[in-house]
């Protein structure tokens, strides 16, 4: 088994103490939705070049380039996540916690409707390519965890600095900046074909770069002024 | 046992079929016209299938490299993209493309998580029928089939029974048809899944488990063509049922 799985459409923060929330209004508990940006790093898309325009993809992405971690991959603080011996990428994200439904919201309305943040972990198996979705790299159990807490924010949440340690060791330092679209932009141009509703999460995306681990590390995530939290990568079949 | 998740007068019920229409769990018989009807189970992950039929391989050959036994092409859509039966889902102003795909909805009963092949059908609780817009004109080569084509607001379309496994003997034994405003344009058979129901779930549970509620939405058949703003479409599985969808104008 793996890592504490989210089992049900409520429940990332219920396991949390109520003085451990630190958003003093609604949306207590996640709905369970977690859309995650992906290619929305700046300098992840220059690093691409020319080959953004070759075959396969035959040009740069036009409009956000999205994912869905189902609710098999969430899990909280403290996991044990089972990893193949390939190793994983460590994508650490903000995620926007959503206050209100997002439908065919402006940029200004969708700056309104984030009631807060918390910190995601876009866990994946090394990609050789961005053309298909890659669920078995991206879905599996365990690859989204995310806590300790949604974070009411009143802080600029495009340019948050960001951290990876793996054994205690600083291997990544990062920011929220330099996106293709920064948190309010892409989730007005989401909520055009998509609706986004209360305690759904909105991964602003991981940055070029991100550090991979493997079986046997301890991971720690930090975000500025959102939180920090560390769990553990174990081999197939030793989750439980 | 076939049932339904429909609205009536302010409130949520369980329905069955009824030879007048349906009938609520509090013995009211109804027309289909007379209630709105929701998915008819608590959708939990959608996890879609692209490319599983061997005729519509062949449809979309030009533009594609795969070959048949490659690794299942999957794809995950939101919850957020449901609609049940007889409801509207929004066709962008402006766009060239928008076409139906006939799919059999495979509803998990029993978490899945390592299972064989041969064991898989156990953890099914029953089947329905999915129609599963897609916008081609937004077709990206990134994370393709992206979410802007698959995962919006109402391309989902979900019903209108959910029917038991134990009605439905063998899932690769059903006929698919799609009518558009009464004319028939898509025809096809289970049989002709690329990768079978039960191969599709020991796939997917070798490194996601799988949950009571999660839906897989098996791919569909050659014949998907273009709708249009105020088209009904239809799409029948043979014992599993007819659901249908109207085509409404919207904003791109």
């Amino acid at each position: 088994m793996t890592p504490s799985p989210v089992q049900t459409a409520q429940a990332p923060l219920d396991a949390l103490q109520p003085a451990q929330r630190s958003l003093p209004f609604a949306p207590w508990q996640l709905s369970g939705l977690v859309v995650g940006a992906l290619l929305n790093h700046r300098p992840e898309l220059q690093a691409l070049g020319d080959a953004a325009n070759a075959p396969p993809h035959k040009g740069a992405p036009r409009a956000p380039v999205l994912q869905v971690k189902p609710r098999n991959t969430l899990c909280g603080p403290g996991s044990r996540i089972e990893v193949p011996a390939s190793g994983v990428v460590l994508g650490v994200s903000l995620g926007l916690v959503l206050g209100r439904s997002a439908c065919g919201l402006s940029v200004a309305e969708a700056a309104q409707a984030i009631a807060g943040c918390m910190l995601v972990c876009d866990v994946h198996l090394p990609l050789a390519s961005h053309y298909r979705p890659a669920v078995h790299a991206r879905a599996r159990d365990g690859f989204c965890p995310l806590g300790p807490a949604v974070s009411a924010h009143g802080m600029n949440l495009d340019d948050l600095h960001t951290q990876v340690r793996i054994n205690g060791e600083l291997v990544f330092q990062g920011s929220t900046a330099e996106r293709m679209r920064p948190c309010a932009q892409l989730l007005a141009e989401v909520s055009a074909f998509m609706t986004l509703s209360a305690g759904d999460v909105l991964l602003l995306g991981a940055s070029h770069g991100s550090p991979t681990a493997h079986v046997g590390q301890q991971v720690s995530v930090g975000m500025e002024g959102v939180g920090e939290f560390a769990f553990e990568l174990v081999a197939q079949g030793e989750g439980a | 046992m076939k049932t339904a998740r429909v609205v009536h007068a302010g409130a949520i019920h369980a329905a069955t079929p009824h030879e007048a229409g349906l009938q609520l769990a509090n013995g009211a018989v109804l027309a289909e016209h007379q209630v709105q009807w929701l998915a008819p189970f608590e959708v939990g992950s959608i996890i879609a299938l692209g490319l599983n039929y061997a005729d519509h391989v062949k449809e979309l050959a030009k533009e594609l490299t795969v070959t048949a036994k490659d690794e299942p092409l999957v794809f995950l859509k939101t919850p957020s993209s449901v609609v049940g039966h007889r409801g509207h889902t929004r066709r962008p102003d402006g766009v060239a493309f928008m076409h139906y795909e006939c799919e059999l909805a495979v509803v998990i009963g029993a978490p899945a998580r390592g299972v064989k092949a041969a064991d898989a059908l156990q953890h099914v609780a029953g089947y329905t029928v999915c129609n599963d817009y897609a916008v081609r004109d937004y077709l990206e080569n990134w994370y393709r089939p992206n979410l802007r084509v698959k995962s919006r607001d109402g391309g989902t379309v979900l019903g209108p029974w959910l029917v038991s496994a134990d009605e439905v003997p063998d899932p690769q034994a059903l006929r698919l048809s799609t009518r558009v405003n009464g004319q028939l344009t898509q025809q096809g058979s289970t049989a002709n899944m690329v990768h079978s129901v039960a191969e599709l779930i020991e796939y997917l549970s070798r490194f996601m488990t799988l949950l009571p509620g999660d839906v897989i939405l098996t791919g569909t058949p050659e014949g998907v063509v273009n709708v249009n703003v105020g088209d009904e479409v239809e799409c029948e599985i043979e014992g599993i049922g007819r659901l249908l969808n109207t085509l409404v104008a919207g904003p791109a």
